[in-house]
């Protein structure tokens, strides 16, 4: 199954996907995917485990190079740039991982700092103040002395938002923004990004399964199954959608036995694939 | 032809990584000497508290080890010499032994144990919990930032904690030839020292150079080329310690062969 669903592209695409394939090794996991992101929108990117949707966020941030395709950012096609180029591009970009990956061995402060140290060179006092401001707009104000293991879940996800956040990116990426925190917890990070789309007008990217937290922000969804867009509009267009793995997913039809158990290997040897590379 | 071929395959796989630990030391050469002249400033404070932590930390328990192998040395040395009636001559056994061989390497050794260990778990759980990949996201190279100050540490301390490691080392052997060889201490540390040449120090040094970057080049390849998963880390630690004691003794022979055909002449 191949559609790409690619539309022309318009003036005010922030990203553009043509034609996206990545591999591991021998093994295919985006097959030509398609779509653009436009200034300004929040897009989530739902699909379930293995479906590629990781992969396809770490490819959009240059942690995996595609085999073929283009990714159109910011007028660069960043398949194609060297790493100096990408280094550029990754100061306009912010991304929040699935744990945080806050650095252990400094406290709050200087990990949202450390983005400012290193490519700026603004004095002591004024990123102090920066900082402040970042963990004000996450709800961390007072933290900056915590070390990461000092704090739960969700302020570890925040901290790692005001991180994202500390050089004004034009684009965030999330990568399961609630996973592994309970309901409670998760919905105050769905505030958090719609806050922060209300506020700066950013462009989001949100990789999720969570179906509740993803109507919830998003301004369209993409729906990713086996490396391939199935389907990609709004929220209402999803909702009414009649596809049959649309409906599957929306509403959470378990995979019939036997190709489950395909499908179940197909996963496991993804991850297992995954971050070895 | 099975075996042939197993054969051919250990050799490009051992080849191969020692290609991956050049880059890597190649990369961290470049941002000690090069990079800093483009604009990327040298993390000389992460360095140093990576001193700290590799050099000074390892004092105490790298003194009472090397202090037991001077003590060792003299004694296996005074069994020998003894038969000849030259127990005089310990001191200068110990003196040089120690010098030449075992200070570099016990360091060496210790400094895997603590240090090297060490990198490849902090590393590889960074690898785990995505920390190398936020760094790249945030246009930091990871070897930049990471790995170079380590490198700067154990070329820095590996020397320094050898130094010590050698007057440690002679100090127990003092012990025995106070004890038991009629020496007075500071006639032992005389003895000691009118037995060794520049020479003798100089080259221990310079093989605890090579020591101090493979270890590091080691431990932090372990460490970058961690799997998914805790358990990872521990295999990742484990070929750490393995494989820099291996490359340390052969590094060690190379070194040592060199020495000794250079002065021939």
């Amino acid at each position: 199954m191949e559609q790409t669903n690619s539309t022309a592209t318009q003036p005010e695409a922030m990203i553009s996907l043509r034609n996206l394939r990545v591999s591991y090794g021998e093994r295919e996991i985006l097959h030509g995917i398609g779509f653009d992101v436009m200034r300004g929108e929040t897009l989530v990117i739902l699909g379930g485990s293995g479906s590629g949707k990781s992969t396809l966020l770490r490819t959009l941030v240059g942690l995996e190079r595609p085999s073929s395709g283009e990714i159109w950012l910011k007028g660069k096609n960043i398949a194609a740039i060297s790493s100096q180029e990408m280094d550029e591009i990754r100061k306009k970009i912010g991304m929040s991982f699935q744990g945080g990956a806050l650095f252990g061995s400094m406290t709050v402060g200087e990990n949202v700092a450390l983005p400012l140290r290193e490519h700026t060179k603004l004095e002591d006092s004024t990123i102090e103040i920066i900082l402040r401001l970042k963990l004000d707009q996450v709800g961390l104000s007072g933290f900056e002395n915590y070390m990461p293991s000092q704090l739960s879940g969700g302020m570890k996800k925040r901290a790692a938002v005001a991180r994202a956040l500390a050089m004004d990116p034009e684009i965030l990426f999330f990568d399961e923004p609630s996973a592994g925190l309970d309901p409670i917890i998760a919905a105050g990070v769905d505030q958090l990004i719609l806050e922060l789309k209300q506020a700066f007008h950013m462009t989001i990217i949100v990789v999720t399964h969570e179906l509740a937290s993803a109507f919830l922000i998003a301004d369209r969804m993409v729906l990713i199954d086996k490396g391939n867009v199935v389907a990609i509009g709004t929220s209402e267009e999803m909702r009414s959608s009649t596809h049959p793995r649309v409906r599957q997913f929306l509403d959470r039809i378990a995979e019939p036995a036997v190709s489950e158990e395909l499908d179940y290997l197909q996963m496991l040897t993804e991850e297992y694939r995954r971050p070895g590379r | 032809m099975e075996l042939t071929t197993q054969i051919g395959e250990s050799v490009t796989d051992g080849l191969a990584y020692l290609g991956a630990l050049t880059r890597l030391g190649v990369r961290a050469a470049y941002f000690t000497f090069i990079a800093p002249f483009q604009g990327k400033p040298l993390r000389l404070q992460r360095a140093v508290s990576q001193a700290m932590q590799t050099g000074v930390g390892a004092l105490p328990i790298l003194s009472l080890i090397t202090f037991f192998i001077g003590l060792i040395l003299a004694l296996q040395s005074a069994y020998e010499l003894r038969k000849f009636g030259a127990l005089n001559f310990v001191a200068s056994a110990v003196a040089i032994s120690m010098t030449r061989e075992l200070g570099p390497l016990i360091t060496a050794i210790v400094v895997i144990g603590r240090s090297g260990s060490a990198f490849a778990a902090e590393i590889g759980t960074m690898k785990v919990t995505e920390e190398i990949d936020a760094l790249e996201t945030m246009a930091i190279d990871p070897i930049h930032f990471l790995v170079t100050p380590k490198f700067i540490a154990m070329i820095v301390m590996l020397p320094c904690l050898t130094i010590w490691a050698n007057s440690m080392g002679i100090l127990g052997g003092a012990l025995f030839g106070v004890a038991q060889a009629d020496f007075t201490l500071v006639r032992y540390i005389q003895a000691s020292l009118d037995a060794l040449f520049l020479r003798d120090i100089s080259t221990g040094l310079i093989k605890s150079v090579m020591f101090g970057i493979t270890i590091t080049a080691v431990g932090c390849h372990e460490g970058l080329s961690t799997g998914a998963g805790a358990e990872q880390v521990g295999r990742s630690t484990t070929r750490a310690v393995v494989v820099s004691i291996f490359l340390v003794i052969l590094v060690d022979l190379v070194f040592t062969a060199l020495f000794f055909f250079l002065s021939e002449r």
